[in-house]
């Protein structure tokens, strides 16, 4: 494994930051990844039960606290197990290791002499009436972590690698665990009359119509262009704000029509262009495809909410944000406050695919809660709210272009990607929404993009792990979408995917080669062409048939950011009107896997939601804004409509664990992409595949 | 005018007004927490609750509607149910916030039919939104339970 510090432990030195030895003999591990619905603080407690060998159910995690938990940045990427288990593994291997060094002195014997049995040390397979809770010392947690000791070798492990059940999932069937379901003190609920876009200013609001609707009581809270609805009464509130809209003029409200919403757009607008990995022009002679996808909505289950209380001159908030550090960061900056007279604690939302509402929406409670101090404000975004004002993961316009040898394999690759910015969090540029409603607004948004040492966001996995001589990818990244964007599950990774893998299947069919005979022969990295083969032999390749028969088998394949973990997908179609996916093979290897069990989950997660992403999704717009706000406007696949999946992990327990959590999308989709071209005998290549598209496509021919 | 009902077996007099949605009385004003809203909408499936045994959206139902009727929540389920239990042991969820819906859907399906057939199970549930992608480990555990409860499982 690297050599190098992770940065959770470069950035929290303390031992007792991450790790207290409690009187009720438990041990609370305190992380700064937090849950969002992936399992990762189950298998964040796996690595500290395995390497202290105390039980897993002494384990009490703290997860995401600015007052209490390590400062671990924001929860994203696929990175909770890379870096933060690396870092557990390494905080938990240390303080073990200072403690038996201590006890070993003690017993007169060599650290290596003791063994450690749920929490109890033992010499010579004796009691030494010694446990880590009557043990430790303070002293034990005083110098800096150094990240030296030495972590058990993978062989020895007994916790790490075995399927452990979810420890939040109890609570969360018998009706608790969300943040939406927090009850304070001296709570009141509120809603929110949106600015419908920045630089919009509120003309007049016409308050009685709205109380009459409410049918109760409520204050209304003004700050420049931020309005809310607060009162005791959730009903109430609700009420107000959803009759809100019709009695508010607004000037300067940003005129869209519906072309905007689609990914054709982009192209030529004003963007910042680059051009990486190859300095030469690219040769004359060169076949081409262009690829889309539209905007696309995270789409969570629940409004997001957040609790804010504003006391004394403190201001705590309770947030499912994926980083509750920069949230502080961003409280404080907003508000005008110091950081360290704010508070934020993780508590549990819906599935976060990525940077939704959830720190706007703490925004706007912290703003109430300070307009009406002494009472613990509750905002719940409505649905409409939700659809209307998350950030969007942008649509992307990609276009592939190889130049081939004789043979029809590519000497020279190009994939011109134009996209708007997918990281807009306040620390790359962006804007808290609430924050350009408040009197003083922030300045523009800066677009920005990941740098590619993070995996980039519109060129991630646009540069093909196959082994062509010249790779070049040509990146616009468009300054001014019609809507906000910022990062979604995968970033450029989905879109991107699609457009190398489909025009790989492009390619091969001109050359008059088998696609997987055609990727194997381009690829030298054997744990790919390890997967490739395993979803070829399960999937059934060999007998594909031809194609146009309406029931295709298409294949995708990646490796997350080209650096995290690998996975192979092969889906069968079947396309008559709509294309529906009946079953889906899917192979991955993400190193060692700390939870087998949670990594499938996510796997098949990913390509059920890469699924709907690919065939139904899209992001509608009208004169006024986003005209897709409810379910019925934006679907998302139903049960009905989700294919049987078979997954196989690939295990390589001696190589460092890669975040698995987003790595089948993007070969989810490349694979529909070719099933439904070998089903049809023409392809598509916009998403999402609908039923119109489909009928285009075939009366294009 | 008080409204009386029941809710999980027990008799409660409500005091909000007629018009206020079933979903509010039962997290605000009854402090069951199990029962969420998604959309408000009867588009998600996350409201679901029982009604005399049948399931229904609770975010757009007005409590005046119910005197004398008998809703069951996630609650009322006790913790313990077969079908809680098939959910745990298939690891049925990822975030979890659609399940409660779910599983009142998926008790309705098990109490009227024992024995469902995938293409049932998939019917009695396709009113149901999972963003997460955990259907099919859905779809694994509410068959689980039913055997379990053919068996005899009770919670």
């Amino acid at each position: 494994m690297s050599d190098t510090l992770p940065l959770s432990i470069v950035n929290n030195r303390r031992m007792d930051k991450w790790l207290r030895f409690q009187p009720d003999r438990t041990l609370r591990l305190a992380v700064g990844k937090v849950e969002l619905g992936q399992g990762n603080v189950t298998a964040l407690a796996q690595i500290a039960a395995e390497e202290l060998d105390v039980s897993l159910a002494c384990i009490a995690v703290l997860s995401g606290d600015t007052q209490d938990a390590p400062d671990e940045g924001q929860t994203t990427s696929s990175q909770s197990i890379e870096v933060s288990g690396r870092s557990v593994r390494l905080v938990t291997a240390e303080l073990r290791a200072r403690v038996l060094d201590r006890l070993a002195q003690r017993l007169n014997c060599a650290p290596e002499e003791i063994a450690v049995e749920d929490g109890a040390f033992l010499l010579a397979d004796a009691p030494t009436g010694h446990d880590y809770w009557n043990f430790v010392q303070p002293d034990d947690f005083v110098a800096d972590i150094t990240g030296t000791a030495t972590p058990k070798p993978p062989s020895a492990y007994r916790v790490v690698g075995q399927p452990v059940p979810r420890r939040d999932l109890p609570g969360k069937i018998s009706g608790a665990g969300f943040i939406h379901d927090m009850v304070r003190p001296d709570m009141l609920h509120a809603r929110i009359l949106r600015q419908p876009n920045r630089g919009a200013t509120l003309a007049s609001f016409d308050e009685a119509p709205v109380r009459r609707a409410a049918g109760g009581d409520f204050q209304v809270v003004r700050v420049g262009n931020f309005v809310a609805f607060v009162g005791a009464n959730e009903t109430v509130v609700q009420r107000a704000a959803a009759a809100a809209p019709a009695h508010a003029v607004w000037d300067k409200v940003r005129a869209l029509t519906p072309d905007m919403a689609e990914a054709a757009w982009l192209v030529g607008q004003p963007s910042n262009d680059r051009v990486l990995y190859a300095d030469q022009p690219p040769p004359a002679n060169v076949v081409e495809a262009s690829y889309s996808r539209p905007y696309v909505a995270h789409a969570a289950m629940a409004p997001s909410c957040a609790l804010a209380e504003y006391r004394d001159g403190q201001l705590s908030v309770w947030s499912h944000t994926q980083g509750p550090y920069p949230l502080r960061d961003s409280l404080a900056n907003v508000l005008g406050m110091p950081a360290d007279r704010i508070t934020v604690r993780h508590a549990h939302g819906a599935g976060c695919y990525g940077h939704n509402g959830a720190d706007d929406v703490a925004v706007d409670a912290a703003v109430i809660a300070r307009e009406v101090p002494g009472h613990c404000i509750r905002v719940q975004w409505r649905r409409e709210e939700e659809f209307g004002f998350e950030p969007f993961g942008t649509a992307m316009h990609v276009t592939v272009r190889a130049a081939l040898d004789e043979a029809g394999k590519p000497l020279d690759w190009t994939a011109e990607i134009w996209a708007a910015t997918h990281v807009q969090r306040p620390s790359s540029g962006g804007n808290m929404l609430t924050h350009e409603a408040l009197p003083t607004p922030p300045p523009d948004p800066r677009p920005t993009d990941p740098p590619e040492a993070n995996g980039g966001g519109g060129t991630r996995n646009a540069l093909p792990a196959y082994d062509f001589p010249v790779k070049r990818i040509v990146h616009h990244l468009v300054r001014q979408p019609p809507v906000r964007t910022s990062a979604l599950r995968g970033l450029g990774a989905l879109p991107n995917v699609f457009a190398l893998e489909c025009f790989i299947d492009e390619l091969a069919e001109r050359a008059g080669i088998d696609p997987v005979q055609y990727r194997l022969s381009l690829l030298s990295d054997p744990r790919a062409r390890r997967l490739i083969e395993n979803v070829a032999d399960r999937s059934g390749w060999a007998d594909r048939g031809p194609a146009g028969s309406g029931r295709g088998l298409g294949m995708g394949w990646a490796r997350y950011k080209n650096k995290a973990a690998y996975a192979a997908v092969a889906v069968e179609v079947e396309v008559d009107r709509e294309v529906q996916v009946r079953r889906v093979w899917c192979a991955a290897d993400a190193g060692l896997v700390i939870n087998p069990d949670g990594g499938k989950n996510q796997l098949d997660g990913g390509i059920v939601q890469a699924i709907s992403m690919t065939l139904k999704e899209q992001v509608k717009l009208d004169a006024t804004g986003v005209a897709s706000l409810d379910w019925a406007s934006y679907p998302i696949l139903k049960f009905s409509e989700v294919p049987e999946i078979a997954t196989e992990i690939i295990h390589a327990p001696d190589l460092p664990t890669l975040g698995m959590g987003e790595c089948t999308f993007g070969p989810t989709a490349a694979a529909i992409g070719n099933a439904v071209a070998h089903a049809l005998g023409v392809r598509i290549r916009d998403m999402p595949l609908t039923r119109d598209r489909i009928a285009a496509a075939l009366l294009r021919g | 005018m008080p409204i009386d009902w029941l809710v999980n077996g027990t008799p409660v007099r409500t005091a909000s007004a007629g018009t206020t949605p079933l979903l509010d009385v039962l997290r605000n004003e009854l402090d069951l927490k199990g029962t969420r809203y998604g959309c408000g909408l009867e588009q998600c499936g996350s409201c679901m609750v029982l009604i005399d045994g049948k399931p229904a959206y609770a975010c757009a139902r007005e409590i005046g509607s119910l005197a004398g009727r008998s809703v069951t929540t996630i609650e009322g389920l006790g913790g313990n149910h077969p079908l809680q239990r098939a959910f745990l042991d298939e690891q049925a969820g990822q975030c979890g916030y659609c399940l409660s819906g779910i599983i009142m859907s998926a008790k309705a399906l098990l109490d009227t039919n024992p024995s469902p057939s995938r293409t049932e199970i998939i019917a009695a549930l396709d009113n149901h939104l999972c963003r997460c992608g955990a259907q099919p480990r859905i779809l694994r555990a509410v068959e689980k339970a039913a055997a379990m409860m053919r068996q005899g499982v009770r919670s």
